[in-house]
């Protein structure tokens, strides 16, 4: 029982994790490869009201960042100075910034942004979790002990510490805000896969696949990944809106995403304070933009847990 | 119990000196030089003979191994160094900013608790209801909403609503008086990023309570006090609280040491002159002394959290200590 | 006062501060009394003001200190009116043609420990600034490359001696940096003293610093300067971000900030306050500026840097920059209202100062396509400020797209930025600025020069070098007025070895109760603050 409350510790902030057998068999029974992804999708649609309201946000917003093109016909770059913080109305429907920008438009590039950031921080730190996780479980021995004590050494970090010196070290700028924010996630994802990747290990059929001389690759990507999805997706929905509220704060300090690219948390910086009274709508929509996003993936990541976590599904 | 301890304690050292190596070496690749913007600030022309010269007087010059070993050797004489961007020696420094940032910190726990636990309670007990789906609303919300965001919302709405209910606009002190010197300006200035840090602490505490006490709620023991017939409120607080609140204690104390260490952006839009602040000046100023030592700082407070946790878990669970 | 400054002696038309609401502060009389509590942004390295160059320092620091003369308290926009501070009387013309100053100290004056100060302090403060010993770091010497020697033929005299006469010694002894310090802190405590230590003789002495909180000071009642300082005391406040800076003033945490605030915030804070708020303005001595790498390819190709300048419509950006940077004013290399600075229309025969920028830009991409780069993609390198830094930056990059070449914008924190300007020198083009406290043209223009310490362009233009020497070696302002004029022509137009932004403007929205202040065009001036009061 404590083993899945554990978990979820994880899940939200940091990671001192053991999870117990029995949740992971019963997790292993259910992820068996039966269970089918749609099967999955209506069970969150009916059990999961609120997750199905973050799902609809994050389509929006993926709606949003893959026809940017299409929704608006501007240029977020471009500088109209004549029209320099403009009120929301007719010509401008949520008004402009400092630079005489279309706020509508910076919002919908913004999507992109955020989105780009959030993803490829999610996946590549959650894979990359998931492949040191297992294999840390797998190998065992030195392996997993160094692979672990440097886990130890990166989670001791607070998140935005330690993205930070990372910005300090290769600079702003969007790729080098990714790899800050991946970082202090490849560690988290791996704690959990591997807490759960052991238990799968101790299952006799794990020694008998080695007993049959199939490779080692083979095992870990046949048995033991298949079996530790669970987790993995667990993380990785978690980590999207995380990535997204970190790297706002990031450019919000002005270390990450650069002018004149359009971004959520760095509108909040350019100036949107000093205009918040006279123009606050500079400072209001960015920051309703990211709440909104991080509130959908939150609530989707939730939905994705309780569907997968069967400990937390409701009587 | 106490091999369990030393066995935990024993972990903590490879810690903290990975942690030490990483902060080290990762600052070293940072480029630019501390000398050059002390001497060349605002864009004069600064002599490479002094640049030199303030290189050498910062021990700078001598070869990286050397100024890590100085680095390590400190904690033994537990001399920690001076900032290079100052002069005063780190301790004093930081003795400055840690009242203000731990102040912070327990005013925004005591925030996250006073809402977390009714909270994440009624919200268990209701489960389903839509007072369930208010309070996770809420808190969701608390965890989305950026607490710079929260807290730039804050200072306006207290600048203009003022001026527009008693025509003279009020704003927070922006200068830190200790509570004992005068308590009503004290928390007068801290009680606004308590509360916006505190909302946000107080989201991710909700969640945990409410679901922790949902498990417990399907324990054997809570239904066999329901089959036994008990009055529902005596068998939350008597039996199911109880068990529930120790993922609870865990995040709070998790979340505590991350407070210590990242108010970073908060402490900006308040002005305050605490540790996240420090962090981002002297990572700015490149004083490699200063930052390497509060990251170390908060490093060791994350660290002892973590070690307390488990240890109150092994405490009441003999399970861990043998496992 | 001799030579070409005593001739630059024409009044400036900005700068005067144009006070809302409140009328001309002088015409009262001061009232003694009261702590002043101001924000600082920055932080300050140390409080040696012989090797720092920032403001963060000189607004904390500078009332504990006196110097030999300074700038007009009551007229700071004058580049040409000084006046002496320790020095008795008027600011002594030069003899012995123009070699040779001598100054008559004041008696009576003491520094904070209670040590009568003589001209064996000033000597020994001016040795240290001037002539450092090996190993002693000196911000500014090089301003006083003319000092021969100095000397005190008594306690209460001290004798400059110049190898040539020159004008710019006169403003470079006024610099607000060049404090007064005691011999015997420095025989007995050595160089480095002042760097953590205060001991001046200034209006108000050091109470306490708080590091990254506020510094606290207190009036001085031994000042020489009678009746002076009519406050009890300051207090800095450090400030992280200059959103909270205006704040602080709205909310009345703090009475002002020195260094100054974009349009917007002026009109915020006085459409809040109405006349609670008094604003002053003027022309500041800094500038931005853009500096492509000779060392890259294609920006050793004087057409294309002249097409970088011909994309940049410097009219409009004044009038619309002008409402959200702290900069303004369209100018040449010159500091703008100075009368050696070029008219409007000596500027619009420059390239890049033209009044139809279409015509501009049209010319630039016949240059770029000329020069076999059509659509030029480069990186913008900016350094890590908002004000004016990257708003300035954030305009230039639309600029060029508007031109039709594609920018990215690389932003780096300070030190990044120097490095790379520095070191890698790895930059294609990057902001660069000038900026300096008493208004000195000759000296302030070296920036321009390839061979200069703070040139960053990787050029050299031995032309160029010799207009420079000509500008020094002539006495006569017109003639001056003309060799600058084609020493301009060559660095902006013709070789486009840099590009000017804007120059900066400075506004300063503050309390309406804080008197006394006066505006100077630099942020580095005036801030004594022995000539302030507050009227509660």
């Amino acid at each position: 029982m404590r083993g899945s409350i554990r978990a979820f510790v994880t899940v939200e902030d940091t990671g001192m994790v053991t999870v117990s057998e029995i949740q992971v068999e019963e997790q292993f029974e259910d992820l068996s490869p039966k269970t089918t992804f749609m099967g999955m999708i209506s069970l969150m649609l009916r059990k999961q009201p609120l997750g199905s309201f973050g799902a609809v946000i994050v389509i929006a917003m993926v709606f949003m960042a893959v026809f940017a093109e299409i929704l608006t016909s501007i240029d977020p770059e471009d500088n109209n100075l004549e029209y320099m913080l403009t009120a929301p109305g007719e010509m401008f429907f949520l008004g402009t910034d400092q630079f005489g920008r279309d706020l509508l438009t910076r919002i919908i590039y913004g999507a992109r942004t955020a989105l780009f950031v959030g993803f490829t921080c999610a996946i590549i730190g959650s894979s990359l979790g998931l492949v040191l996780g297992v294999a840390s479980a797998y190998f065992g021995g030195m392996f997993d002990l160094i692979i672990q004590r440097v886990v130890d050494v990166i989670m001791a970090f607070p998140l935005i510490i330690l993205a930070l010196a990372v910005v300090a070290t290769l600079g702003p700028g969007v790729e080098n805000v990714i790899i800050a924010i991946t970082i202090p996630f490849i560690p988290q994802c791996a704690r959990v896969v591997r807490s759960n990747a052991l238990a799968i290990r101790e299952i006799p059929y794990i020694d008998a696949a080695r007993a049959l001389g199939f490779s080692h690759v083979r095992i870990i990507m046949r048995h033991m990944v298949p079996n530790v999805m669970a987790p993995f997706l667990i993380m990785l929905t978690s980590f999207l809106g995380q990535a997204i509220l970190l790297e706002a704060s990031l450019s919000y300090l002005g270390m990450g995403v650069q002018e004149p690219t359009a971004a959520w948390g760095l509108m909040l910086q350019g100036g949107a304070e000093e205009y918040a009274e006279s123009a606050p709508w500079v400072a209001v929509w960015p920051g309703i933009a990211i709440s909104l996003a991080v509130f959908g993936f939150n609530l989707f990541g939730d939905a994705v847990r309780d569907t997968l976590d069967p400990k937390l599904r409701s009587q | 119990m106490i091999k369990y301890l030393i066995k935990r304690l024993m972990l903590l050292f490879p810690t903290l000196l990975g942690a030490a190596i990483l902060v080290f070496f990762l600052l070293r690749l940072v480029p630019g030089d501390v000398c050059e913007i002390r001497l060349a600030g605002t864009g004069l022309y600064a002599d490479p003979a002094e640049i030199e010269l303030c290189r050498k007087d910062l021990g700078l010059d001598q070869p990286i191994f050397v100024q890590f070993f100085q680095f390590l050797w400190g904690y033994v004489t537990l001399d920690l160094g001076k900032s290079m961007w100052t002069g005063a020696p780190i301790t004093h420094e930081i003795s400055l900013r840690f009242h203000l940032t731990l102040q912070v910190a327990l005013m925004s726990t005591f925030v996250a608790i006073i809402i977390a636990i009714p909270f994440g309670i009624i919200s268990a007990v209701k489960q389903n209801t839509w007072i369930d789906y208010i309070v996770r609303w809420f808190a969701i919300a608390g965890i989305a909403m950026p607490s710079f965001w929260l807290g730039i919302l804050i200072i306006l709405g207290l600048l203009i609503g003022t001026q527009e209910f008693f025509g003279e606009p009020w704003m927070p002190p922006i200068q830190f008086k200790p509570i004992w010197e005068d308590p009503v300006w004290n928390i007068s200035q801290l009680i606004w990023p308590a509360v916006a840090t505190g909302y946000r602490y107080s989201a991710v505490a909700t969640r945990m309570t409410r679901s922790a006490l949902l498990e417990v709620l399907r324990e054997d023991y809570v239904r066999t006090a329901r089959a036994k017939g008990l009055v529902e409120k005596v068998i939350i607080n008597r039996h199911a609280l109880k068990n529930a609140l120790l993922p609870v204690v865990t995040i709070i104390s998790i979340e505590f040491a991350f407070l210590m260490g990242g108010l970073v952006v908060t402490e900006q839009v308040f002005n305050l002159n605490g540790l996240g602040r420090l962090f981002v000046e002297s990572v700015g100023a490149q004083d490699f002394n200063m930052t390497q030592q509060l990251v170390m700082l908060v490093v060791l407070i994350f660290v002892m959290m973590n070690f307390f946790v488990d240890i109150l878990y092994a405490w009441l669970d003999p399970r861990i200590r043998y496992s | 006062m001799s030579n070409t400054y005593t001739k630059f002696a024409v009044s400036l038309a900005v700068g005067a501060g144009l006070a809302l609401g409140v009328s001309a502060a002088n015409a009262e009389t001061p009232k003694s009394g009261g702590i002043l509590e101001f924000v600082v942004p920055g932080k300050a390295p140390s409080y040696d003001g012989h090797i720092e160059t920032t403001y963060a320092m000189i607004h904390r620091v500078r009332p504990f200190y006196s110097l030999l003369i300074r700038v007009n308290p009551d007229n700071p926009s004058d580049p040409s009116d000084f006046v002496c501070d320790l020095c008795a009387g008027a600011v002594p013309a030069a003899t012995e043609n123009g070699t040779k100053y001598t100054f008559k100290l004041q008696s009576g004056v003491k520094f904070h420990d209670g040590t009568p100060l003589t001209s064996a302090d000033v000597k020994a403060t001016f040795d240290k600034i001037i002539f450092p010993p090996a190993g002693v770091a000196s911000a500014r010497k090089s301003f006083f490359k003319a000092v021969k020697s100095i000397t005190t033929p008594d306690a209460s005299t001290i004798v400059f001696k110049l190898s040539f006469p020159t004008g710019s010694f006169i403003p470079a002894l006024a610099t607000p940096f060049n404090f007064v310090y005691s011999k015997a802190d420095l025989d007995a405590h050595g160089y480095s003293w002042h760097k953590m230590n205060i001991n001046g003789s200034g209006a108000f002495k050091f109470v306490q610093h708080q590091k990254g909180a506020f510094l606290e000071g207190v009036k001085n009642p031994d000042y020489h300067l009678a009746g002076r300082p009519y406050l009890d005391g300051y207090k800095a406040i450090t400030s992280a971000k200059m959103a909270l800076s205006i704040q602080a003033i709205r909310g009345n945490r703090a009475a002002a900030e020195f260094r100054g605030f974009p349009p917007k915030a002026r009109d915020d804070l006085v459409k809040a306050l109405g006349n609670k708020i008094t604003v002053q303005e003027s022309d500041w001595n800094c500038v931005l500026l853009g500096t492509p790498n000779h060392k890259i390819k294609p920006f050793d190709d004087t057409r294309v840097r002249q097409a970088l300048t011909l994309g940049i419509d410097r009219w409009s950006g004044s009038k619309y920059l002008s409402k959200i940077a702290i900069v303004k004013t369209v100018g040449g290399v010159v500091f703008p209202s100075h009368s050696l600075a070029a008219t409007k229309k000596e500027l619009m025969t420059l390239k890049g100062y033209g009044a139809d920028i279409k015509a501009s830009r049209a010319e630039a991409n016949k240059l770029l396509k000329e020069a076999g780069v059509p659509g030029l993609a480069f990186t913008f390198h900016n350094r890590g400020v908002d004000q004016p830094y990257k708003i300035v930056g954030t305009w230039m990059i639309d600029q060029w797209k508007k031109t039709g070449m594609k920018v990215k914008q690389q932003v780096n924190p300070t030190p990044v930025f120097y490095d790379t300007l520095r070191k890698k020198k790895s930059f294609d083009v990057s902001v660069d600025f000038n900026c300096q406290s008493v208004i000195n043209p000759i000296a302030d223009i070296t920036k321009f020069l390839g061979s200069a310490g703070n040139n960053y362009g990787s050029y050299e233009d031995k032309p160029l070098e010799d207009i420079y020497n000509n500008i020094l070696k002539s006495g006569d302002v017109a003639e001056q007025r003309r060799l600058i004029r084609q020493y301009e022509k060559r660095a902006l137009s013709d070789e486009a070895r840099m590009m000017i932004s804007l120059w900066w403007y400075k506004i300063n929205p503050h309390r309406s109760y804080m008197k006394g202040w006066k505006i100077a065009p630099s942020h580095y001036l005036n801030q004594h603050l022995d000539n302030v009061w507050l009227d509660k």
